[in-house]
């Protein structure tokens, strides 16, 4: 595709890379930031640093201050998404009035599309559980578990964010035994508990094994503060599925052969074999046209000859 | 046959002590996705048992609900890799709002838009590398180190009426830089009419060597209004034509010829006595014809 621009890309990595930022039809796997606010708590540090491990291969840590009053004041993060090409973000905070302060959203078409204020209650880190870890990069499951989740309009919302956010790259094939690394999360009376496992296959006398979790953090415990989901308007724009990528109607009459011929079954009229053309031969010939013919055409060549 | 039974008997225990179920009871049922690895859990929780040991039930919960996922995972179609079981993964269910827009198809050049409307389809695609005759091989066929570079050639034959000063290298050269700025304002026109609606201004007069009759006229008549008076004082040259288009506005004095004022109001008033008296039966089912039809409106809707 031509790149609609005016200044052109020198290089040819420039053109890649700006090609590659280009809104597609299959679109990149979402990268998130990870923001350090003005003033962070260590634990919030710390949740920012385990966060970005857990989605790390999309993941950009940004951990200078950035003074940034995500509710009041969105440019900047709508700023750092562009710059970034990124889409989901975490920015976390510390201060009097909202102490260890998550803020956990996404943007679309670099407009802040949605975003939740998380509070931590409490915090355990993926230190302070002494056991294996499960490899970098690898495809999370995601448990949502929670009446809320289906109940509650807000709450669905959350719960849609949260699957944006932890599901990690789209893929179409999975190893089956490395699906290692699991994160629950769990809405019990207005808190959100975030848990994050690894998960132990057993065998189970059947072909499916039998599966036992190991704990190795983060996991938090949150409460929902302020949010802003996405007008309704924004919503039906960003859901807008490419025609493309639209299922198309199996085509009834086309067919492939063994050898790999493609065949097409059309109906037709039934042919007039009077009118048919053969091979031309001198008996074959049409008999003289008659009289009435004959003057018309005479007539027409006169006329002819008159102009 | 009593034997039988309670050996089968004790072996099925047997397996149970050894391993444990994969089987997960739950009320309602869990929604998976396995497209996105995601199990949705919507059974209510025991607010009761969760407060006894809230540790313990979220780790519970959580095993179940993966056992579950997994229990789906593994009835997917596999595929064998070098080794490695591959599970194929069907579409993703949840609906996940994008990161950008949609993309728009890219805007018509004017070129393209011409050729659309004339029927003119484009040639089958030049290969990427062409013949080099001199070097004897396949180079680039545009670009650096291209094949056929004319501007690369040692000697030229001049032409018997070329001019004594005229460089025939230089001249290469001068041609093919012109090409690209012409190409790349073309470019730009292109992308500014896609921008603005289809209108860019023209580009103007643009020098040429030897200009022809009609470029003449219109650099005179430029020239002309080329002053801060749009060229109302520049003097007409010997011979010219009138150039200048346009009529001058003329009013009517406003006092003076009483009859002409009178003729005019007169025709004004017998205008309105003529009038044809309104017929209301007509008029109104007119208005109602400009009403919109509610029917026709549902239908637009879908």
């Amino acid at each position: 595709m031509v790149l609609q621009r005016v200044s052109k890309p020198k290089t040819h990595k420039g053109r890649k890379f700006l090609e590659n930022r280009e809104p597609k039809i299959e679109e990149n796997d979402k990268s998130a930031m990870f923001i350090k606010g003005g003033n962070t708590s260590q634990t919030v540090t710390q949740v920012l640093k385990e966060m970005y491990m857990l989605k790390k291969p999309t993941g950009i840590m940004m951990k200078r201050k950035n003074v940034v009053r995500p509710f009041e004041d969105q440019s900047t993060l709508e700023y750092f998404s562009e710059k970034n090409d990124a889409s989901l973000f975490l920015f976390g905070s510390h201060s009097k009035k909202r102490p260890n302060n998550l803020v956990l959203g996404r943007s679309f078409d670099h407009e802040i599309f949605d975003m939740v204020e998380l509070g931590i209650d409490s915090f355990k880190s993926m230190f302070d559980f002494r056991n294996d870890k499960c490899s970098q990069g690898t495809k999370p499951c995601v448990i949502i578990s929670g009446q809320d989740f289906e109940s509650d309009e807000d709450y669905r919302k959350l719960k849609n964010l949260f699957i944006d956010f932890f599901r990690g790259p789209k893929t179409e094939k999975i190893r089956l035994s490395g699906l290692e690394l699991v994160i629950n999360i769990t809405a019990i009376e207005g808190k959100i508990y975030l848990r994050t496992y690894r998960t132990v296959l057993k065998k189970s006398g059947a072909k499916t094994p039998r599966v036992e979790l190991d704990e190795i953090g983060p996991s938090l415990d949150l409460t929902v503060k302020r949010t802003k989901y996405a007008s309704d308007d924004m919503y039906k724009r960003a859901c807008k599925q490419p025609s493309e990528a639209k299922v198309s109607k199996s085509q009834k009459n086309k067919s492939r052969t063994n050898l790999g011929d493609q065949l097409g079954r059309i109906h037709m009229q039934k042919q007039d074999m009077d009118k048919l053309q053969v091979r031309k031969l001198k008996g074959l010939k049409r008999k003289k046209e008659s009289k009435d013919e004959e003057s018309i055409g005479n007539s027409k060549v006169k006329r002819m000859d008159d102009e | 046959m009593a034997d039988l039974v309670e050996s089968i008997l004790r072996e099925e225990a047997e397996k149970e002590s050894k391993y444990k179920t994969i089987f997960v009871e739950k009320d309602a049922d869990v929604e998976i996705d396995e497209g996105n690895l995601l199990a949705c859990d919507p059974n209510p929780i025991d607010v009761k048992l969760f407060k006894s040991n809230k540790d313990d039930f979220i780790n519970n919960l959580a095993r179940d609900n993966t056992q579950l996922l997994f229990n789906q995972l593994w009835m997917l179609p596999v595929e064998r890799v070098d080794n490695t079981v591959l599970a194929k993964l069907p579409k993703a269910k949840t609906l996940i709002p994008r990161e950008k827009r949609l993309p728009k198809p890219r805007p018509e050049t004017k070129w393209e838009k011409f050729a659309k409307a004339k029927g003119i389809h484009k040639k089958k695609g030049k290969d990427k590398m062409a013949w080099d005759e001199q070097h004897k091989e396949f180079r680039p066929r545009y670009g650096y180190n291209r094949a056929n570079d004319d501007t690369k050639d040692w000697l030229i034959e001049m032409k018997s009426n070329a001019a004594d000063d005229e460089d025939p290298f230089e001249k290469r050269i001068t041609e093919r830089k012109e090409r690209r700025a012409k190409n790349e304002l073309q470019r730009l026109r292109n992308i500014a009419r896609s921008q603005y609606g289809g209108k860019v201004p023209g580009v103007g007069l643009t020098p040429v060597e030897k200009p022809n009759k009609d470029q003449l006229g219109r650099a005179l008549v430029l020239a002309k209004k080329s002053t801060a008076s749009l060229g109302k004082f520049t003097e007409r040259l010997p011979k010219e034509k009138n150039t200048v288009k346009g009529k001058k506005r003329k009013f009517e004095p406003c006092v003076g010829d009483m009859k002409k004022e009178k003729d005019k109001q007169l025709r004004i008033l017998k205008t309105l006595s003529h009038a044809v008296p309104i017929n209301v039966a007509k008029a109104a089912s007119h208005f109602m014809s400009q009403e919109p039809d509610e029917r026709y409106v549902f239908y637009t809707k879908f």
